[in-house]
């Protein structure tokens, strides 16, 4: 009997930062209120607690535990005070699930037009997954996929249909 | 049809198994196949020659072909939700337990009543529908076209839902082979150098394509290059995968079939692979064409190719005794193929003048008669081959003998696949040798970077000897459209090009003499290759006698063009994961659940759900509404407002940036206030609204409309990006962060000061058009005091993760005091009571601020802000445009929304001219009538004046213009 | 379906992650524009056979607008560049002409 592909796992207590500034300016005082070094354009840097990722030029992503919010937030804020810059938390905008098993990838390549094997290990790939946004990087064993709220319900059943066990990308 | 026969050999069939035999069901009866077999395999095997019959005269068919260009040997297969139509038999592999049906024969294939159209088919030549059926015109739709239709259309659409997944999978590579014969596997062998990865499509189930059958060798080499591809990394093979079509900068479409064979397995059926190409290799091979002679329909007739395919990979024997009829040697194969195989061969009939190639001697030295120069004047026999007569090549038809057989194998030569290269702009060129068109290796589709990125290579390319034994040197191919040459009307009225859908070569002579000079014109009047096959079979056949009859060489012709997909693609597969509940991404707000526990009855409002109205026990909608809009004007109700956009905009110029965006001014409004603003695109018209709060200095959170949050976001970022990227504003999408309820009604201040909280609720504290932040039910919340029901109201945003929390909590407070959730019907009602408009409700995209009397919200000391230069233009500013108001039923009867308000006489067209049109129309429960607004010509300055709206029954409502306003004029309610 | 490469983040997208905005370069025309300034402004539009500029989003991934210079009958991408540029660059000029000798930027 075959197993699923995959194993989808929504994750709770994430707490998220949306930094919006110039990061040449303001990469050494964001690096520092982080306290995890600014990624590369499409990388996600970490360092197993929090991670810091690149959204766009001017925009990054910290994802660390709920806990953790409130200070950093302040801490981000305080950092970037003579910045034009924009900090916000953002942690109730997405849905995240983890995708982990022994095919996560073929998971994630029935729903995205994303060529895995030109994406490197620490990538953050922001994209589709059939109609709606997402980003993801590898997380763990697996990936990290994270959308919209609203639309989290759609996401895992999307998600979870493309780990229909047998179904695996193998030749056959 | 001798039945004492055996229609399976004793010996061979490459593909099949013969120790597993598979029952099935034909038409009821109940057959035997064996595993490995094809539909059409199986059925020959049972001597069932005759599998169906042609679309228009309803003649009786047999297989033509043995793979992917079959035109005749399709199938209903299947029962219940897994029913599919015109299912190839020739490709479909067969199941234990199948279920065929034979189509387009009524009640029986045998004795079926449609065949009366054979009978009078001298009366239904091309154009036949069109010429006949046009006059007398009324007669076309109540008489003639529901007679056609009922009798149109192939198959019979399965009507149960498809059961079955289906999926789709993304897939890169440098190099995509399509075939996995010789050329295909030989070409993926040098592409897979280094690193390079490659992707090899093969559309069956087998690899090796025509080479293990023309070749005596060609399983061991075909076994050779798989055992080098498959150790290679950077090799990918895939079997049971169509390409389906080639699309700009290398995309390539293909389905792979998966479950076809076993729905039970519980996988997805089909998948549709989106594949990124760097480069594709066609190695699609070539197919065999018919010759037309006169009765080449009768079944028993078929290509050569596909005679010695069944009797190799299948072991089973058409017929006995078998004539070929060629114009070239390749043909002659099957005439060796069918000796080897223990059958007859009558002769080979061959249309050159000379045949002595190396494949031709060893036919002769088999003792088997070559008459050369020789054609078919015609097929003997109606269900199934008889005979043959025999005539001149050259001649008029004149008879010069006859030879029995049951089986005649013909090839008018070979075509290239050229689909996929065609399919995105590669070009074809004539090749006069071979007859045939190939790929232009010169003028390739062309990439991304402006390079060509398609070759051809083996049989696709024109090599059509690469599949065969090269040891033997073949002749030269004679090209020959009709047979024989000097065939009469007579005999062209019988010779088919189109199978399925019964087209002659008389037929495509008539087009030509009636005008339709253009290969696609031509294919449209006589359906020729519109078929199921889409003229695998018939094209070039066709646009040699098409080019014959307007004496012009062949190319001068040109082919129709070659579209995706190359063999039908079932709806289901494009799909793919977009059905039932993963059809469309729904938008759900966190409150989402307890609105579905609560009798939530749903209003789609672009992807987002929202409840319409909450239903009670007994209650219609109607009702419920009307409740909920008079509970929150007596007491309290609660609307999930999450679904509003909010957008942060901050930075040193955002203040500018927004009194671009906006008509009104955004920059002076002072930190704790709310402030209506309107958005207008360039072209002037209203495109959105909301209330923007500044929430510090350089700070101002803008709520949208639902739905309207990305599109506003995007236009934001559009102009900060595009237009002025040196002003110094970032913004943020923050509509999903936090859950909003609105909170209105009379007691709704009293409700809010049960919950513990932070935040001084009062009228002094928190004025109408301000906020505040803190706590509430010990959650952090922001409130805004602004009100779209017209009533006290507090719009109350927390963290989404806690909305429920929050919402639940007021319903708990505010049980005794009657408190109700509301839903979007009563929001708009009590919105129109108030006089507010609604975007795509009095805006519909024509639509300007100023048309809605909403000039105090655009401001008119700035010096530009977006639309403003459009407002100015002179249609814009043209005092007849239509204006909002009021409108006021005389009789008490809702006037039907959209409807138009009549003024004296009729238009250029005959239709009355109008003068206005409802943009909102309701039964107020307050006040106890109905409401209704619309834009009309000088509204405004029409108070008291009656318009006549009349309705699509034929009746006129009659209602006088008033103020839109129609509730607390004063405001003194959502003031207080 | 076009794939582009976003000269922000270097993916190359592929069309379903991207949003068209139309031609790219125009000039926008204020209050200050006359009536037939503005019409050209909002409604004419170049719609060439051959080398054209035009606006895309990379909507499904960054998030920024860039600018591409593509022939619309072959399809073929001469390069994308970010949308703050007024007219074509350099670079870009040069890797039309080099494909499109006879092709001039429009004045």
């Amino acid at each position: 009997m075959p197993e699923a592909l995959a194993t989808i796992a929504p994750v709770a207590g994430l707490g998220m930062i949306t930094i919006r500034a110039n990061l040449s300016r303001a990469g050494d005082a964001i690096a520092e209120a982080s306290g995890l070094p600014i990624p590369e354009a499409t990388r996600i840097t970490t360092d197993g607690s929090r991670s810091l990722g690149w959204m766009s030029p001017d925009e990054l992503l910290l994802l660390l535990p709920a806990a953790e919010t409130a200070e950093a937030l302040t801490a981000l804020t305080n950092a970037l005070a003579g910045e034009h810059a924009l900090v916000a938390d953002v942690s109730d905008l997405r849905a995240v699930f983890d995708v982990t098993g022994p095919k996560v990838q073929q998971v994630l390549q029935k729903l995205s037009p994303t060529d895995f094997a030109a994406f490197p290990k620490d990538g953050l790939r922001r994209t589709r997954a059939a109609q709606v946004a997402v980003a993801f990087w590898r997380q763990g064993k697996g990936f990290r996929v994270i959308g919209m709220r609203s639309t989290g319900d759609y996401l895992r059943l999307i998600l979870e249909n493309a780990t229909i066990p047998g179904s695996d990308l193998e030749p056959r | 049809m001798t039945q004492n026969r055996p229609f399976r050999l004793p010996k061979g069939g490459r593909l099949i198994d013969r120790a597993y035999q598979l029952p099935f069901r034909f038409d009821g009866r109940h057959l035997r196949g064996l595993q490995g077999d094809t539909l059409a395999s199986a059925l020959l095997a049972n001597g069932q020659m005759m599998m169906g019959r042609s679309f228009k005269y309803h003649r009786p068919r047999g297989p033509v072909a043995s793979g992917a260009e079959e035109p005749n040997a399709l199938f209903g297969l299947g029962q219940g939700g897994r029913f599919e139509p015109n299912q190839r038999g020739t490709t479909t592999v067969l199941e234990t337990g199948m279920v065929l049906r034979s189509q387009n024969c009524w009640p029986s294939l045998d004795a079926d009543l449609g065949e009366i159209n054979n009978w009078l088919s001298p009366f239904f030549p091309a154009g036949f529908y069109y010429k006949t059926f046009i006059h007398p015109r009324p007669f076309w739709k109540h008489v003639f076209e529901p007679i056609i239709r009922r009798s149109a259309g192939l198959g019979r659409a399965p009507t149960d839902p498809d059961p079955d997944r289906y999926e789709q999978a993304y897939d890169f590579a440098d190099v995509v082979v399509v075939g996995g014969g010789i050329a295909g596997l030989t070409a993926a062998l040098a592409a897979a150098k280094g690193r390079t990865r490659v992707l090899v499509l093969e559309q069956s189930g087998h690899w090796g394509g025509r080479t293990p059958v023309d070749h005596k060798g060609g399983q061991a080499q075909i076994d050779a290059l798989l055992d080098e591809l498959r150790a290679k990394k950077n090799v990918t093979l895939r079997r049971n995968t169509m390409a389906t079509g080639l699309y700009d900068h290398g995309y390539l479409l293909a389905r792979e079939a998966l479950a076809d064979h076993d729905p039970n397995l519980g996988i997805p059926r089909q998948r549709l692979w989106r594949i990124r190409a760097g480069q594709v290799i066609t190695a699609t091979g070539a197919l065999e064409r018919p010759l037309s002679f006169a009765c080449n329909d009768v079944p028993g007739v078929m290509l050569a190719s596909a005679v010695r395919d069944f009797i190799v990979d299948f072991g089973v024997a058409p017929g006995q005794r078998i004539v070929v009829v060629t114009n070239n040697d390749d043909a002659y194969r099957t005439a060796l193929t069918a000796l080897d195989a223990g059958l007859e061969v009558s002769a080979v009939i061959d249309a050159r003048p000379e045949a002595d190639g190396e494949l031709v001697q060893v036919v002769r030295a088999r003792n088997i008669p070559v008459l050369t120069g020789t054609a078919i004047a015609k097929v003997k026999g109606s269900r199934q081959v008889e005979g043959v007569a025999i005539c001149d090549q050259s001649g008029d038809g004149t008879i010069t003998g006859g030879i029995d057989c049951d089986v005649v194998a013909m090839s008018g030569g070979w075509s290239p696949v050229v689909h996929l290269y065609s399919h995105c702009g590669g070009k074809l060129i004539w090749d006069e040798a071979q007859a045939m068109f190939r790929p232009d290796p010169n003028r390739p589709p062309l990439g991304a970077d402006g390079q060509g990125n398609v070759t051809a290579t083996g049989a696709a390319k024109g090599d059509l000897t690469c599949a065969g034994d090269l040891e033997r040197p073949e002749g030269a191919t004679m090209p020959v459209w009709v047979m024989p040459a000097q065939a009469p009307y007579k005999l062209r009225s019988k010779m088919w090009l189109d199978f399925q859908n019964d087209v002659k070569v008389s037929d495509v002579e008539l087009a030509a003499r009636e005008g339709y000079a253009s290969v696609e014109h031509t294919k449209r009047y006589t359906t020729l290759g519109m078929a199921t096959d889409q003229g695998k079979v018939s094209n070039i056949n066709g646009l040699a006698v098409l080019s014959g009859a307007l004496n012009q060489p062949i190319p001068a012709t040109g082919t129709t063009t070659f579209r995706p997909p190359y063999t039908p693609l079932t709806l289901a597969t494009i799909a793919a994961e977009a059905r039932g509940d993963a059809f469309q991404p729904l938008r759900k707000t966190p409150m989402h659940t307890w609105h579905n526990l609560n009798g939530a009855h749903w209003e789609p409002v672009g992807h987002w759900r929202r409840p319409y109205c909450y239903l009670h026990a007994g209650e219609d909608a109607h009702t419920a509404v009307a409740r909920e809009v008079l509970a929150v004007r007596n007491g309290v109700g609660t609307l999930d407002a999450s679904t509003l956009g909010k957008i942060i905009v901050k930075g040193p110029d955002a203040g500018r940036f927004l009194d671009m965006l906006y008509t009104g001014m955004m920059s002076t409004l002072p930190v704790g206030k709310c402030r209506y603003g309107l958005m207008c695109n360039e072209n002037g018209f209203l495109s959105d609204d909301g209330v923007v709060a500044r929430l510090s200095d350089d700070t101002w959170l803008c709520h949208t409309t639902t739905g309207g949050a990305d599109r506003i976001h995007g236009h934001m970022e559009d102009w900060l990006q595009c237009e002025w990227w040196d002003w110094q504003v970032y913004t943020a999408n923050v509509t999903e962060q936090y859950a909003q309820i609105a909170v209105a009604g009379p007691k709704a201040r009293e409700l809010l000061q049960r919950l513990p909280g932070t935040i001084d609720l009062s009228p002094e504290a928190l004025p109408f058009m301000t906020w505040a932040e803190g706590e509430l039910a010990g959650i952090p919340a922001r409130i805004y005091r602004i009100s779209f029901s017209g009533e006290l109201s507090f719009e109350i945003a927390v963290p989404a993760g806690r909305g429920l929390e929050l919402w639940e909590a007021l319903h708990h407070a505010g049980r005794d005091l009657g408190i109700v959730p509301y839903g979007t019907e009563a929001m708009h009602i009590m919105r129109a009571e108030k006089g507010f408009i609604m975007i795509g409700d009095e805006t519909d995209g024509t639509v300007i601020p100023q048309d809605l009397g909403l000039n105090w919200a655009i401001s008119k000391k700035k010096p530009d802000y977006i639309g403003k230069r459009a407002q100015a233009r002179s249609h814009m500013t043209d005092g007849n445009r239509w204006r909002l108001v009021g409108l006021e039923s005389l009789d008490g009867r809702m006037i039907p929304d959209g409807a138009y308000a009549v003024d004296q006489g009729l238009n250029a067209n005959g239709q009355r001219v109008v003068q206005g049109r409802v943009t909102s129309t309701y039964h107020s429960p307050t006040l106890g009538r109905p409401i209704a607004m619309g834009l009309i010509r000088h509204g405004p300055e029409r108070m008291g004046q009656v318009l006549d709206f009349p309705t699509p029954a034929g009746e006129t409502i009659r209602a006088r213009i008033v103020d839109p306003v129609f509730y607390d004029k004063d405001g003194g309610r959502l003031n207080a | 379906m076009l794939t582009l490469t976003c000269p922000y983040c270097g993916i190359t997208a592929e069309e379903t992650e991207l949003q068209p905005g139309g031609e790219a370069h125009l000039k926008r025309v204020g209050p200050d524009g006359s009536d037939d300034e503005f019409e050209a402004y909002i409604f004419a539009r170049a719609n060439p056979r051959g080398v054209h500029f035009e606006r895309w989003r990379h909507a499904y991934g960054c998030g920024k607008w860039f600018l591409a210079a593509r022939d619309t009958a072959t399809l073929q991408v001469f390069g994308t560049y970010k949308a703050q540029t007024p007219a074509p660059t350099d670079d870009i000029i040069a890797a039309i002409q080099a494909a499109r000798p006879d092709w001039t930027p429009a004045p």
